[in-house]
């Protein structure tokens, strides 16, 4: 049984700094929700508080009609959470950790061993490993199996695949939308932007604001400029030089080319200038392409805009 | 030195703990004033491959010189002639900007004087004078590095190692130290990067990927996009990187996988 959730203005400083400023958003049942934002924007505060592990200043939040801070026990009793940072017993084993997770739930892993078969079948054979021994891989699936074994309905997943390799992030996904099928509502925070196109809905965080909340396919339809992907012999300097040309286009390294946005109105103009101003700072080989903004450039253009403001 | 100099020069270079072999018979070299990305899979020896060439750690054999330096006689020579930025932190928190650059000059020999040019060099490079008497735990993530890139660069070495120095930084931030780290090559340091941001592998001149401690592909990003027939660096690392040791999570092909490994 998955769960929804409403926020409902919620604010939380520590002392000087304001984590989440008037936050306000519903979450539908079974959804898979990402939180995109900066170290230090409020994710991992809202998710606390989600948790029922940190008190809102004001506003409240109700997780399938119980309130977090009231009904914090049956709270607890639904919720899976993987913290961002590790917190399993590394003096423990794999096969001891898991146990101990059951059992404070009062559950076995033999009574759910269905639900994480799919992640702990991959590190049974090393049951017996203390966790401290573990690669960075195991450690997440072992996290993510002690998250998982009291059968959550609501599953939370601060930052999961930080520092984890491009193949491990992409199986990690597939799973994620696996457990969506069998109907837990799962809430996840990346700071990796192609991640927020595998959602259902996202919400991109700054400094305890919630800057867009949408599908990724809105977030990208929204953006109105037009994206050129410029490319030259001399990528060094580029973004430097198309930054002093264009004062007012934002211009970002993307990979093998450099993303510059421009809401210009006559296009093959902006496009003929660049190429000409270029060719004067002596970059040869220029190739300028047209693109379709990628989720990372809206998310780039909205942090800007908030910035600036 | 000249300008094709190898400032990194691994021969045959092999590292093992127990049975298990982390660094298999690697060979590869860096020039002077080049920007090297070392990826590969978690676990696949990229980090103790690291420890070898900054002289941490000892090859079991085989041969790595560093700097001019070979890095199993004179380990504390390399030392003085490269930077590290390790994935895990490494600047003091409770102490201050200033205090940190001042401990890291220090540890180096700079003087007073070099030491106290360079902070003001750096925080104003990095728009960060205000942040000079703040302790390191009130500065965010992002700007942290920033700071850390700098400080590994405070003796101005030969070569610079960064071990994922951008991991869960954000995306603006991100970029803004891959301008530090251009701006650094430009001045002849080498920069020796590990990353699991695929876009920034494009940001390197050569890149090497290791899978099960053995390198797989070395080239420019150009050149092995052209050699796997893909289009970007995302489909080249998957095609070497989907190790059969382990199989997809969730995965239905489990059976496939371990009669590759068996092959």
């Amino acid at each position: 049984m998955s769960v929804n959730i409403n926020i409902r203005n919620i604010t939380k400083s520590f002392g000087e700094i304001q984590a989440l400023n008037n936050v306000s958003l519903d979450i539908d049942q079974g959804e898979l929700f990402g939180f995109i934002g900066p170290d230090g924007s409020g994710k991992t505060s809202l998710f606390r508080i989600l948790t029922s592990l940190l008190l809102p200043d004001t506003g409240t939040v109700s997780v399938d009609g119980l309130d977090v801070v009231k009904d914090f026990k049956k709270i607890r009793n639904i919720t899976g959470y993987m913290p961002g940072r590790f917190s399993l017993y590394a003096d423990l084993s794999v096969e001891e950790n898991l146990n101990f997770y059951a059992s404070i739930f009062n559950t076995s892993v033999k009574e759910n061993y269905d639900l994480i078969k799919d992640i702990y079948s991959h590190i049974e054979p090393f049951k017996k490993r203390k966790v401290h021994a573990l690669s960075g891989g195991m450690k997440q699936k072992l996290a993510l199996s002690c998250a998982l074994v009291h059968k959550p309905s609501l599953l939370i997943l601060d930052e999961p695949t930080t520092g984890v390799d491009a193949v491990s992030r992409m199986e990690f996904w597939e799973l994620l939308k696996k457990m969506q099928k069998i109907n837990i509502t799962i809430l996840v925070s990346t700071p990796y932007m192609d991640e927020a196109s595998l959602c259902d809905r996202v919400a991109l965080m700054q400094n305890g604001n919630l800057l867009a909340v949408n599908t990724p396919q809105q977030i990208i339809k929204q953006y109105k400029q037009q994206i050129f992907a410029v490319k030259t012999d001399n990528m060094h300097p580029l973004v430097a030089d198309l930054e002093r040309m264009n004062k007012e286009a934002l211009v970002y390294r993307f990979g093998e080319s450099i993303h510059v946005s421009s809401n210009a109105y006559d296009l093959e103009l902006f496009e003929s200038e660049l190429k000409t101003n270029l060719s004067k700072l002596n970059h040869k080989d220029i190739r300028i392409n047209k693109i379709s903004p990628l989720i990372e450039d809206c998310f780039l253009a909205l942090m800007d805009k908030n910035v600036v403001e | 030195m000249n300008k094709n100099d190898h400032i990194i020069e691994v021969r045959d270079l092999v590292k093992r703990f127990g049975s298990f072999t982390a660094n298999d018979h690697l060979n590869f070299t860096v020039s002077k004033g080049e920007i090297f990305g070392f990826l590969g899979a978690n676990g696949a020896g990229k980090t103790t491959a690291i420890k070898i060439l900054s002289g941490l750690s000892k090859p079991t054999s085989g041969v790595a010189i560093v700097a001019g330096f070979d890095v199993a006689k004179y380990p504390n020579k390399v030392k003085k002639n490269i930077g590290y930025m390790s994935q895990h932190f490494s600047l003091y928190d409770d102490m201050t900007v200033k205090e940190n650059f001042r401990f890291y000059g220090g540890i180096f020999g700079l003087s007073r004087k070099s030491i106290r040019e360079k902070t003001e060099y750096y925080l104003e490079k990095l728009k960060m004078q205000n942040f000079r008497n703040m302790l390191l735990k009130q500065i965010p993530l992002g700007w942290k590095q920033k700071l850390a890139f700098s400080v590994a660069n405070i003796h101005e070495p030969a070569v610079v190692f960064l071990d994922e120095p951008t991991g869960g930084v954000d995306p603006i931030t991100r970029r803004q130290f891959w301008e530090l780290i251009y701006d650094s090559a430009d001045k002849g340091t080498t920069v020796f990067v590990t990353t699991h941001y695929m876009d920034e592998a494009e940001y390197c001149e050569r890149v090497s990927i290791m899978s099960e401690g053995r390198i797989e592909a070395i080239g420019s990003p150009g050149k092995l996009k052209e050699e796997f027939g893909v289009n970007t660096m995302d489909e080249v690392f998957v095609q070497i990187a989907r190790t059969p040791l382990d199989p997809p999570i969730g995965g239905t092909d489990r059976g496939n996988s371990f009669k590759k490994q068996v092959n």
